[in-house]
């Protein structure tokens, strides 16, 4: 691009809010110029550069954005950024295997968690977009429940919409990780 | 300059993706893009973002119909952050562009003739700055009666909203015998309210100026190239000026064959000389895109006391909406499928499609076939019902056959088993009697139904339509295939919407080539058009474009090595796995051993690369009589829907959908199960939850809370039987899957709402007053 000015897009702007931090996946990240009325989505997909939470329907309809916040599965949409202070906050970024510790860099992003190991093999991905959300309630149902059955599963990722697979695999995906997780113990 | 995170997530194979293309033909390997996906690193067109980088939205009209006076943008360049505000003034080319008649303005000017059409579009520094400067925009619209009604548009006393006319294409097909009538004629009145794709990425994209006047887009799309041609005409820059990259789509299921914000993020960027993102929230997605369109259809069937089919009537009227899109097209589908797989001698079909004020509609999954199916499988069952035959049989014994003649005059070649598919739909066990669950029974979670109110009902219906475009319509693919150190790289402009054209190239590549395969993302730089990711074309074109090549490489591999050793090529045998072999043992291929590698082996170091088109049959235009060869190949399917219907409230739980789908050949049996099941929910929808209310033009429910789409709690146990009879034409013999799965899902649901309440559906979506 030789024809660009090339200015930062984030210039904090007249109404910025304070500089604040939020602890991502372990990682405690600065935020800077973000306004008060900034949702969690915004503020990890465009300021963080965590795009992992989608932005499907931003009104808290679909999951695409579902990340935990001190460990209970949100709309990242419809939560304000600077409300999340103090949180934790866990999106799909920050996924790791049982027996990781989340930001464990030798782990994270290289290691696949049984749920997206799963989502794979079964046939669970097809376009992707919803992917992320349902890996987070995914993994946070089966750790609350780990042998849910058919009714509770269906009730639980009622909130997550899928468009492309009919949700077939995606179940044939929960049904190998709890047949697995269940022979191991 | 490319985006920070221009990645399509297709990579090559790693530790970490597992063995993602190794498994050839008939396996079901793992996606390419699955690693990324599942760990939230996929580029997702709405994901990219660039140095410098503004936000681009458009201001669009709250009008279905209205003058437009004036557009005052002084206000909005006023608001500190705000970079460029553009209307109809700042269209450098062409002002208009369309799929197949360009007809739709880039920016409305003197007139509105939907609501949602651009008016204006701005640039700013943050996406809450583009919000208020639309805002500050102020607009004189003088509001006029929006013609909404299809019959009236129909009408030659209408007048014309667009200097195209009202009529957009209409159709007459004139088959055999004009007064043949049967024993038996039963009638009906039949509509289908309007679907939205309802892709979950909405339309994104980021447009980067080149500094030299040309622009590199990338976005999410379902045809690159034709996005290309359109979009360089509206910008009044040659096409090499007008570089598009595919962006991460996010589905797409006909909803991105039209641009969206391509020309808007463009002209923002080459005016600002800075990136442009745009990315639509959901609320103007729904008005954003063409939808599935509304119709009105009457039949008439003709039969004989024992079940055969004499003529069939048919009136089909769609609402086009505003602007044509690829309406043209989805009325002649329309047309050529109205009387459903059967033999019929006698055939009047009169289908028109119109413009009005509402929405514009194009293509959605099912692509015209999907309405009439509604039609023509519900006058099915009304048949069998005033025959007093078994629905099943009813359709069994009038299924076509290869050698079959269409109401267009055009004789059935290929695989047709549409009997196969109706038997395997029906031979599926029934599902046990619903638990007592309040989650199973229907109003689900809301605890509404009694149980003892609740009626069972089991409803067939089968359906088909075309593969590929049709009516002489082009849509040649070209691939390139380059071997080199071991692994096969692909490139071909088509667009991966989610369907897993990833995985099935490299399949064929492996399987070709005996080697590990990428596909290198998509553009239109440097290759030629893949043609749309649309028509279920896809796996015959472009993978037919991939195996040719592939095909071509080894036998350049093969001479090299044939030279190489001093023999003939001819005594070298490409095998069907990727392999070369000595045709016989012996001092030829060296010291008395058989030779037996892979075709990358043989390869060596060598660099080998070919390209190649793949084309199908010449098809034609539909005559003034309807007449004519205008498809190259058709696919079948039938569903049986069992459904509890709660006949206090009119609440529907579909309970199971069984299919007999015929898919040629399954290349990747995973995928297809996959296309089936997402395609039968889509299905589902549209029959009893999706439709887009539209009220004197207006969207009344442009969101995911108004407009609903199944959730896992929604959707049916799916068991499928996949017909494998290899289509002659077809590479590996091997049909589209995408589409079959909604086109008589939908109406097999009807039936079985019409089986448990005894009320003559005839709209879907079925609403629960239609029921009690």
């Amino acid at each position: 691009m030789t024809g660009a000015t090339p200015t930062p897009a984030r210039t904090p702007d007249a109404d910025a809010g304070a500089v604040y931090q939020l602890t991502v996946n372990g990682t405690p990240l600065t935020v800077e110029g973000s306004r008060p009325t900034d949702s969690l989505l915004h503020v990890l997909r465009d300021r963080l550069g965590l795009p992992g939470a989608k932005n499907a329907c931003e009104q808290g309809e679909c999951g695409s954005c579902s990340v935990l916040v001190d460990g209970m599965l949100v709309c990242a949409c419809l939560e304000l950024a600077e409300a999340a202070v103090g949180c934790e906050i866990t999106t799909v970024e920050g996924l790791t295997p049982v027996g990781a510790e989340p930001g464990d860099a030798a782990l994270t992003g290289a290691v696949l968690t049984d749920v997206q190991q799963a989502m794979i093999e079964a046939g669970g991905v097809q376009c992707g977009f919803c992917t992320p959300g349902f890996i987070v309630a995914i993994q946070d149902l089966l750790g609350r429940v780990p042998e849910p059955g058919p009714l509770e599963v269906r009730e639980a990722l009622a909130g997550n919409l899928c468009r492309c697979t009919g949700y077939g695999r995606i179940l044939a995906a929960i049904e190998r990780v709890v047949a697995v997780r269940g022979n191991g113990r | 300059m490319t985006p920070v995170r221009a990645s399509t997530g297709v990579e090559a194979p790693s530790a970490r993706g597992g063995a993602a293309s190794v498994a050839g033909i008939g396996d079901s390997p793992v996606r390419p893009d699955g690693t990324p996906k599942v760990q939230g690193g996929f580029a997702f067109a709405s994901d990219l973002e660039a140095d410098g980088m503004l936000w681009g939205r458009t201001l669009r009209s709250p009008h279905a119909h209205a003058r437009l006076r004036s557009v005052e943008i002084g206000r909005a360049f006023a608001i500190p952050g705000v970079s460029c505000v553009l209307t109809a003034d700042d269209v450098p080319g062409t002002a208009t562009y369309g799929l197949i008649s360009p007809d739709q303005p880039v920016f409305a000017r003197d007139v509105v003739r939907y609501m949602g059409e651009p008016v204006a579009a701005v640039a700013a520094d943050h996406p809450d700055t583009a919000r208020r400067a639309l805002a500050a925009i102020a607009v004189d619209y003088e509001p006029l009666d929006p013609l909404v009604d299809p019959t009236r548009a129909a009408s030659v006393e209408t007048p014309p909203i667009h200097p195209d006319g009202n009529v957009i294409r209409h159709i007459r097909i004139d088959h055999g015998d004009p007064a043949a009538t049967g024993d038996v004629v039963v009638e009906g009145v039949y509509e289908v309210g309007m679907q939205d794709q309802a892709f979950l990425g909405p339309e994104s994209g980021l447009a980067i100026p080149d500094g030299d006047g040309g622009v590199d887009l990338w976005v999410a799309t379902q045809s690159l190239h034709e996005d290309r041609d359109q979009l360089a005409a509206c910008l009044g820059l040659p096409h090499e000026q007008v570089r598009l990259h595919l962006g991460g789509v996010g589905g797409a299921f006909g909803g991105r064959e039209d641009l969206s914000i391509h020309v808007h993020a463009c002209l923002l960027a080459l005016r600002t000389g800075r990136p442009v993102k745009m990315s639509y929230l959901r609320d103007e997605s729904f008005v954003g895109h063409v939808h599935r369109h509304p119709a009105r259809m009457r039949y008439r069937h003709h039969a004989t006391t024992a079940g055969d089919l004499v003529k069939i009537e048919a009136q089909v009227l769609l609402d086009g909406g505003a602007y044509a899109s690829s309406s043209w097209a989805v009325v002649s589908n329309a047309a050529r499928f109205a009387c459903g797989p059967y033999r019929v001698p006698n055939a009047l079909v009169d289908a028109t499609v119109v413009r009005t004020n509402n929405p514009p509609c194009g293509a959605m999954r099912g692509f015209g076939a999907v309405q009439v199916c509604f039609g023509h499988e519900s006058q099915m069952d009304k048949l069998a019902t005033r025959l007093g035959m078994d629905p099943v049989e009813l359709r069994v014994r009038n299924a076509l056959e290869t050698g079959d003649v269409l109401p267009t005059g055009q004789r059935l070649t290929g695989a047709v088993p549409v009997a196969e598919c109706i038997r395997a739909a029906v031979e599926h066990p029934l599902p046990t009697t619903s638990s007592d669950g309040w989650l199973e029974r229907p109003g689900g979670a809301g605890r509404t139904a009694e149980a003892s109110r609740v009626r069972r009902g089991v409803g067939v219906a089968a359906g088909f339509k075309n593969l590929m475009y049709s009516e002489g319509a082009e849509d040649d693919s070209e691939a390139r295939v380059r071997l080199s150190e071991g692994v096969a790289s692909i490139t071909c402009a088509v667009a991966e919407v989610g369907q897993g054209f990833v995985t099935i190239a490299s399949q064929i590549a492996r399987t070709v080539l005996g080697c590990d395969a990428v596909v290198e993302p998509a553009g239109t730089v440097g290759i030629g058009s893949a043609g749309s990711s649309s028509a279920s074309r896809q796996t015959w074109m472009s993978g037919g474009a991939v195996l040719r090549a592939a095909r071509e490489v080894a036998v350049q591999v093969r001479s090299a090595l044939a030279e190489r050793l001093g023999v003939a090529p001819g005594s070298l045998t490409l095998t069907d796995d990727g392999r070369i072999v000595a045709a016989a043992a012996g001092e030829a291929a060296g010291g008395g051993r058989a030779l037996d590698m892979t075709v990358a082996e043989a390869a060596g170091d060598g660099i080998f690369e070919a390209t190649a088109v793949q084309r199908h049959r010449r098809t034609y235009q539909l005559d003034e009589r309807g007449q004519g060869d205008a498809d190259v190949s058709f696919v079948f399917a039938a569903h049986r829907a069992v459904v509890d219907v709660d006949t206090d409230l009119g609440l529907v739980r579909v309970v199971q959908v069984t299919t007999g789908q015929d898919v040629g050949r399954m290349l990747h049996p995973t995928q297809v199960i996959g296309q089936i099941e997402g395609g039968i929910a889509q299905g589902v929808g549209l029959a009893v939850m999706e439709e887009i209310v539209v009220e004197d033009g207006v969207v009344r429910n442009p969101s995911f809370t108004d407009y609903l789409i199944p959730t896992v709690a929604d959707t049916p146990e799916v068991l499928a039987t996949c017909i494998e009879q290899p289509e002659p034409e077809a590479p590996f013999g091997a049909k589209g899957a995408g589409e079959p799965p909604t086109i008589s899902s939908t109406a097999a649901v009807a039936a079985a709402i019409r089986a448990a309440t005894g009320v003559d559906v005839t709209r879907v979506p079925v609403r629960p007053w239609d029921l009690i």
